[in-house]
Order: structure tokens, then sequence, then C-alpha cells
């Protein structure tokens, strides 16, 4: 007959045997809001806009991420420094900086092309918005706190330390 | 006829209203906890403690969606397909007997709302009437998709109904009689799955096939039909046809439980009466377990396949089956 040729009952048993095994293993289920798996080191999340210890902006408002992104995701507008109010190490600091997360793809280039490695993404995959305007995230929202020793920004500084706006980098390990 | 008894029948035909509902409700919450652990997972627990509010919810959400009808549909067929489906697998609990009588209040409670002396007759009747509702409902819907899961269901019960009726005739012959009542009484020994053996496999497969369960769910396969027959029903509509293909199930494993595990009876021990529902209902539970099982371990048929494996094998073999177990009754005398 044309039908069982493979179906044969003893596969059918085979494979009831199989999921009612499964039924005794441990769930894999991870209860999310309350556990949550950490995330691998190269993890995509959102960005954010790092500082030096001092407090100092790392982002000089060169705009090269906004032209590295390729979702033009990224608007930046810059601004001159001075010595009384210093945002970020020599000339220019970004006095505007957006980022479109509903346009962004988490690609990572603007992380790449940041010549102070200024802007990172980093852990954070738990984003909502409940407008769209609440996607734009502003400076305000992407720059992390000022650490611990250092000072908000914008600082009163001697003049003729901060003349370099690309700091000396070692090279990247992760 | 006294009032009482009507006041009786009124009470029993509610409580099996009840099971329906409530029985759709956690079959769902049942099925889909089975699922998940077969498939390594927890499943729904966060509506309540480990889930059992979810069915409540989902009804909540299903009343709140909007009545969508089709402006080409056929409307008075539309709004009537998902009623005729429910209707038939509410009303065929009738002649099923949960247990044997009680006494309450001095006065004796038969456990059943009707022992017809044509009872498997009747089973197997009303439960055809359903294909009607899922028919009208692919048809009048406008909607090729649903035309199609119609169609199906349609060839697919005129293949495997005559198989799931000759199934049933072994209990039958064995019990000289068609109450299920009688069906049960005459189980009291030996169970009818021992000596018909055969006759339950195919019971069980082509009760999966009348009820649509996977692995024979083509009329509403979501991958080839996006749902098939119920494809253009929203809202309540919607909730109904669910409600019977759970009603429905719950149909199938009852039936099976009363003409092959001995219904509401234990073997060899005598029960109260008051513990037989109970008995009846792990039996059922039993059952649902094991259409889950099947449907979480099976991949759906091809069509083809599926025609060719009721026509050419289920029916023969069922058959063959009626004809043995004639033989052997008339040899025994
Ligand atoms: S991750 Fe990619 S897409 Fe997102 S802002 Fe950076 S460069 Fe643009
Ligand atoms: S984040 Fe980096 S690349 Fe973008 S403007 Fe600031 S310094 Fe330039």
């Amino acid at each position: 007959m044309a039908f069982p040729e493979r179906a044969n009952a003893h596969e059918l048993i085979k494979g009831l045997w199989i999921t009612f095994k499964s039924m005794f293993e441990k769930p894999v289920t991870i209860q999310y809001p309350e556990v949550k798996r950490p995330v691998k080191a190269r993890f995509r999340g959102r960005h954010v806009l790092n500082r030096y210890e001092n407090g100092l902006e790392k982002c000089i408002g060169c705009a090269l991420c906004a032209a590295a992104c390729p979702a033009n995701a990224i608007f930046v507008e810059a601004s001159e420094n001075t010595d009384d109010e210093r945002y970020a190490p020599g000339e220019r600091y970004a006095s505007t900086y957006e980022i479109n997360l509903l346009r962004c793809i988490y690609c990572g280039f603007c992380e790449d092309s940041c010549p102070t490695e200024a802007i990172t993404l980093e852990d954070n995959y738990e984003l909502s918005f409940d407008s769209r305007f609440g996607a734009i995230y502003t400076k305000e929202r992407l720059l992390v706190p000022v650490p611990e020793n250092g000072k908000p920004t914008p600082q009163a500084v001697q003049p003729g330390i901060f003349t370099r706006s690309v700091p000396v980098m070692a090279d990247p390990v992760d | 006829m006294e009032p009482a008894l009507i006041i009786e029948w009124i009470i029993k035909s509610v409580i099996i209203l009840l099971i329906g509902v409530i029985g759709t409700f956690y079959g769902t919450l049942f099925e889909r906890k089975v699922l998940a652990r077969i498939q390594v997972r927890i499943g729904p627990n966060r509506a309540g403690p480990a889930g059992i509010f979810q069915p409540v919810a989902d009804g909540i959400k299903l009343i709140f969606k909007e009545e969508l009808i089709p402006a080409q549909a056929d409307k008075l067929m539309f709004i009537l397909a998902p009623i005729i489906t429910v209707l038939p697998a509410l009303i065929i609990w009738a002649v099923i007997p949960w247990g044997s009588q009680i006494v309450i209040a001095g006065r004796e409670i038969k456990l059943y709302l009707a022992d017809v002396n044509i009872g498997v007759l009747y089973l197997t009747a009303v439960a055809s009437i359903a294909v009607y509702g899922i028919v009208i409902a692919g048809w009048s819907s406008n909607n090729k998709y649903a035309l199609l899961g119609g169609l199906r269901s349609s060839a697919q019960m005129v293949s495997y109904e005559l198989a799931l009726g000759l199934s049933l005739i072994g209990p039958i012959m064995l019990t000289g009689s068609m109450s299920l009542v009688d069906i049960v009484e005459a189980q009291s020994k030996v169970w009818y799955v021992i000596p018909q053996f055969v006759a339950f496999i195919i019971f069980i497969i082509t009760g999966l096939a009348e009820i649509n369960r996977s692995p024979f769910d083509m009329p509403e396969a979501e991958q080839e039909l996006t749902a098939g027959y119920h494809a253009e029903y929203s809202g309540m509509k919607y909730a109904l046809f669910m409600m019977a293909e759970y009603i429905k199930m719950i149909v199938i494993s009852a039936i099976a439980a009363t003409l092959f595990l001995g219904g509401y009876r234990l073997p060899f021990i005598d029960i109260p009466a008051f513990l037989e529902p109970l008995v009846f209902f792990i039996k059922i539970l039993i059952l649902l377990y094991s259409i889950v099982w099947v449907r979480a371990t099976f991949p759906r048929f091809r069509y083809d396949r599926l025609m060719a494996f009721g026509w050419k094998i289920l029916l023969p073999l069922s058959l063959a089956n009626v004809f043995v177990t004639a033989i052997i009754l008339v040899l025994k005398g």
C-alpha cells in the first residue's frame, strides 16, 4: 500500500516516547522581568555618551558618528569650548546630540568611528517608547552620570591644560 | 409530568452547559500547559497563581474585540455558522452518563440527562452536524482560504466518519444494546478496550479527524490556510469556534471513555455513586492529555495521504474488525 511506507508504528511510538520524556525535563524558560540573562561582552544595546574621570565629556562634536551611521539616526551640532565653560577637552563639544532609536539598527558603526570612544553601545535592551519623540534620545538622556571625583560640565578650568581633543589611547581589548 | 422532574432536567442541562463553558476555559489552559511542558517550557503563569486566570483574561479580551463581518460575506450564514458548530457539541452531552444514580433528599437522581436506547446513533448523528457549521463558515466568509478549509473539513468527515461509525459497532455488538448506560454497565468486568483494541485505536484516530485536531487539522491548517474556515471570524464568534473545538475534544474523550474504558466504573471494585463522576472525569483527563500529547508529537498529514489513510487502511480495518467480532460472537454462541 502506498501510505505507510515510512510512518510505521514503531517510529510513531518512538516519537510519542520522546515527547513524553521531555515533559519531565527542567524547563528552559527564563522568567524574564524577574530574571534577566546577562548579555554577551560585545552585545550592542542602547548607546551612552561617556565621560572622562574628571567629568569632562568625551564627545568632541566631530560628527564622524553621524557620517558613519548607515541609518542616519544621529544628529550632532558642535559648539566652541572655552576655558571658563568647558564641556570637553579641545576646541569643540557637542551642544546637541540626538539619536533616533527608531531609526537605529544597532550596527555599532558610530562606536567604531568615534575617535575618542565617546559613544558606546551598552547593555540596555529594554527600549520601549510611548511616542515617536520619546524614541529620540537627547544628549541629557545619553550622557552617563558624572563620575565620583569628577565635576559636572561645564567646568571652569585653568587655561592651557585641555588643548588636545583626541586623547592618547591604547588599542581596545574586546 | 411532575414539576420536580422538569426542575431536575433544567438543573442537569445547566450543569452540562457549565461543563461546556468551563471545560473550554480550562481545556485551553490544560492544553497550553501540557504543550509547554512537552516543549520544555513553563506555559502561562502570569494571570493568577500558575496562570489559572489566563482563560478568564483570554475570554475578556475576546469579548472586547471588534466583531468583523466581511463586506461580501453572506451575513445570516456567517453569523449562524459558529452557532451551528457549537450547539451539537453541547447537546451531545445529553446522552453521556456521568454516573449511575445518587439519592439527594430522598429522590433518586440519575447522573445523565437521557438514557435513549439509540444513544450511540444519537452520538454519531449529532457529531456530524457540527461539520455543517464549518462548511457554512467557510462558504459564507467569501474567502478562498476559508472555503478551502470548509471543503477539506467536509471531505475529511466523509472519509473518516464511516470508519468512526464502524468502530462503534464493536462495543454495540458485545453489549447488544445501543444505550450508553447499558454499554457502561456491561463493562463492569472487562473494559472493551481489551477485546476491541483495534476499534479503540480506530476510534481515537477517526475521532481526532472528526474534531479536526492535529495531526488531522487540515481545515484550519495555519501554515497553508491561515486558520482555514475561521480565518474571517473575530471576537465572540471566533470564541464560539474555539469553544466548539474544545468541547468536541472533551466529548470525544468522554465517548472513548464511555465506550472503551468502562465509563464511570472501575473494574472489579464497586465505588460509591457520588465518586463515579470523578472516575469518569479522570478518564476524560487522561484521554485529553493523550490528544494534546499527539498534537505535540506528530506533524500534520499531507492531504492526499490523509485521504488514502482513511479509505485504504482505516475503512477496511474497521470493516474487518466488525466482521471478526461478529464471527467470534457467533462461535461463542
Ligand atoms: S548603531 Fe549604527 S545605526 Fe545606530 S546610531 Fe550607531 S551607526 Fe547609526
Ligand atoms: S560621539 Fe564620537 S564620533 Fe560622534 S560626534 Fe562625538 S566624538 Fe565625534
